[in-house]
């Protein structure tokens, strides 16, 4: 276990390698001077640029710059931003946690409906509370989060006026934007669950279950849902990049601080070191959430550890 | 005729030819059609037509399209034409959608919205397939090291979740209409690369390529002539599953404000003038986005529907 976690960890050398370069180039490949672009053609002080230039190095040769950013983003400096003059980790600071925050506990609401829904929708094949689920998985599939968003807000602040939008980014104000994201994300693994638990339930082993006796919750909980699950973890894994591009826009509605609201500041100010900063970090945790569900799949799937003990 | 052959070949399928065997043989005609390829235009749109979810995905579209189209006929007003003691009406039969803040005609502004958004998801869509295809093609057929090279490289984009993929490029473009259909076009050719990819790295071994190449044909001839047809089938329904997610995209992006800008009527846009009216016109953030869902509801019903009938192999991908 301990080796291929190694091995796992050293593959992503050049996939880290090359989210870095690919972020460096997002700014070396702007059309024009990034300087002076901020400043969006009006012309700042020369004296100016030329400072932000040289403190940004951008007076060096452009092999010299990536070495260098190679060298910066590995002891974790990421730069100053150019609007605030304040190093980009202190901008992005604790809005990161409150992403992530908002992120997981979308995956959670998604997690619990999603299960719940696609068990409900598997029990009970081919009836009308199958197409009801399935028309409902649909709804959520088409549903564009913004707007979902907008129509929780008009429902529950507007109209109801059970919770105020406006406010500090505690518990209360989590609620709407995790609904929100949740539920859309539940539509996509209801979807899963149920099919992943249809096949489960063809198997033998179930009919074996059956057969001795067990109730059929027992049949459920005890043999099939452990099995179906398996296949979960892992679009779970991918479906989290999604969760968290999500969020980004999620944000945007419910005015929660997190570094999407940073980032459509800062690419509306050009402010590049931040936005690089931002998609240092979001991209590698995305790697990295994979190589964790990579993992957790070795060790929920026994049949693969014994492959490869065969093997 | 491929209809005549498969008439000889299964009884089955026979029978699903002839209306009159058709009831003896019903239920496993249905089987049989779910798993077997097509067979020519007849049978592709009557299987299409029998899809319930195609049928309700197909108006859904038409209804969207049809917006677009006559929306220079069918608009009661101009999309731009403010009208201030007209401003923030509930709808009327003077105004289906209601009016806005400067009073513009909220039904034609989402008329004229169709236009942007069918706009946006063609030809993002036909950025994402021109090179996803190209790279596809060159890839898994050559092999070797432009394969490794380009296949890393799809790795790596891979390795960005879909919308930080498109702000990168949007933020290094400039943020714009324009620029956000080539960001969606760009962060979809990933997937049309690959599955390209995988479809020449099976058909360059049949025997049929072989014989094109044993009689000499020229690599790029094989390629179009060859190669491509035969891989049309999954690159279609890939387009059509991408359509809804390229709309979702331009849309999410131009609400926070980095792709249409205001006093533009796409519908993203709109939305992002309707939430400042959340408390008072709750019709501005309505319909704008109801023609959003509609749109993508109906491209993920036909999506579904065409990847049923024209490659089955694709179901759960």
């Amino acid at each position: 276990m301990l080796a291929y976690l190694i091995r796992r960890l050293l593959v992503l050398v050049p996939v880290w390698l090359g989210i870095i370069t690919l972020t460096f180039l997002m700014r070396a490949l702007v059309p024009g001077d990034p300087v002076e672009s901020m400043f969006f053609g009006k012309g700042g002080d020369p004296k100016v640029i030329q400072s932000i230039r040289v403190e940004m190095g951008l007076d060096r040769p452009l092999h010299e710059q990536y070495f260098k950013y190679i060298v910066d983003v590995s002891r974790g400096d990421l730069g100053k931003s150019i609007s605030t003059r304040r190093p980009v980790i202190d901008e992005i600071g604790d809005r990161y946690l409150k992403t992530i925050i908002l992120a997981f506990s979308s995956l959670a609401v998604a997690v619990v409906v999603g299960i719940f829904l696609g068990v409900i929708a598997a029990i009970f094949k081919d009836t009308v509370i199958d197409t009801a689920m399935t028309v409902l998985a649909l709804i959520g599939l088409s549903m564009p989060a913004f707007w979902l968003g907008l129509l929780f807000i008009n429902l529950f602040a507007v109209q109801l006026r059970w919770i105020s939008i406006v406010g500090p980014p505690d518990f209360p104000h989590l609620i709407l934007p995790s609904l929100t994201l949740g539920f859309i994300y539940a539509a996509v693994l209801m979807r899963l669950v149920r099919s992943s638990l249809l096949e489960v339930l063809s198997q033998d082993y179930i009919r074996t279950a059956k057969s001795k006796g067990l109730a059929i919750r027992q049949v459920l909980t005890r043999h099939a849902l452990k099995n179906a699950l398996i296949p979960v973890v892992t679009i779970l894994g991918l479906q989290f990049g999604a969760l968290l591009g999500g969020a980004f826009v999620v944000e945007n509605v419910f005015v929660w601080p997190g570094v999407g609201q940073l980032i459509v500041k800062a690419i509306s100010q050009r402010d590049f070191p931040v936005i690089q900063g931002i998609v240092l970090l979001v991209s590698t945790t995305y790697v990295l959430v994979n190589l964790l569900v990579d993992v957790l799949y070795h060790q929920l799937d026994p049949r693969i550890t014994a492959r490869k003990g065969a093997s | 005729m491929p209809e005549n052959t498969k008439e000889t070949t299964t009884p089955v399928a026979a029978g699903s030819l002839e209306p009159v065997t058709l009831e003896v043989g019903a239920q496993n005609t249905a089987l049989e059609q779910k798993t077997r390829p097509f067979h020519g235009l007849r049978d592709f749109t009557r299987r299409m037509y029998r899809n319930g979810s195609a049928r309700v995905g197909f108006v859904l579209l038409i209804v969207v399209v049809g917006a677009a189209i006559l929306a220079p006929v069918i608009a009661p007003y101009d999309p731009d034409l403010t009208n201030s003691p007209e401003r923030l009406q509930p709808p009327s039969m003077q105004h289906f959608f209601g009016t806005d803040a400067l009073g513009r005609d909220m039904f034609s502004r989402v008329l004229f919205g169709a236009q942007l958004t069918l706009q946006i998801g063609v030809i993002a869509l036909s950025i994402a397939a021109f090179f996803g295809i190209a790279i596809g093609l060159v890839t898994g057929y050559y092999g070797g090291f432009i394969d490794g090279l380009f296949m890393r490289l799809i790795d790596l984009l891979l390795a960005f979740p879909g919308i930080l993929l498109a702000l990168m490029i949007v933020s290094t473009l400039g943020p714009n209409l324009t620029n956000a259909m080539i960001a969606v076009g760009i962060s979809s050719i990933p997937g049309f690369a690959r599955l390209v990819r995988g479809s020449v790295l099976t058909i360059r071994e049949l025997e049929y390529v072989t014989a094109a190449r044993a009689i000499g044909v020229s690599a790029p001839r094989i390629l179009w002539k060859t190669v491509l047809p035969n891989a049309m089938a999954p690159i279609i329904v890939l387009a059509t599953l991408l359509f809804p997610d390229a709309v979702l995209v331009a849309a999410s992006l131009s609400f926070i404000g980095l792709g249409a800008q205001p006093p533009s009527p796409e519908w993203g846009a709109l939305l992002v003038d309707g939430r400042l009216y959340i408390q008072s016109a709750s019709w501005l953030i309505t319909f704008p986005g109801l023609a959003i869902f509609i749109t993508i509801m109906g491209s993920n019903l036909v999506g579904n529907a065409l990847r049923d009938v024209l490659d089955p192999h694709l179901r759960g991908r």
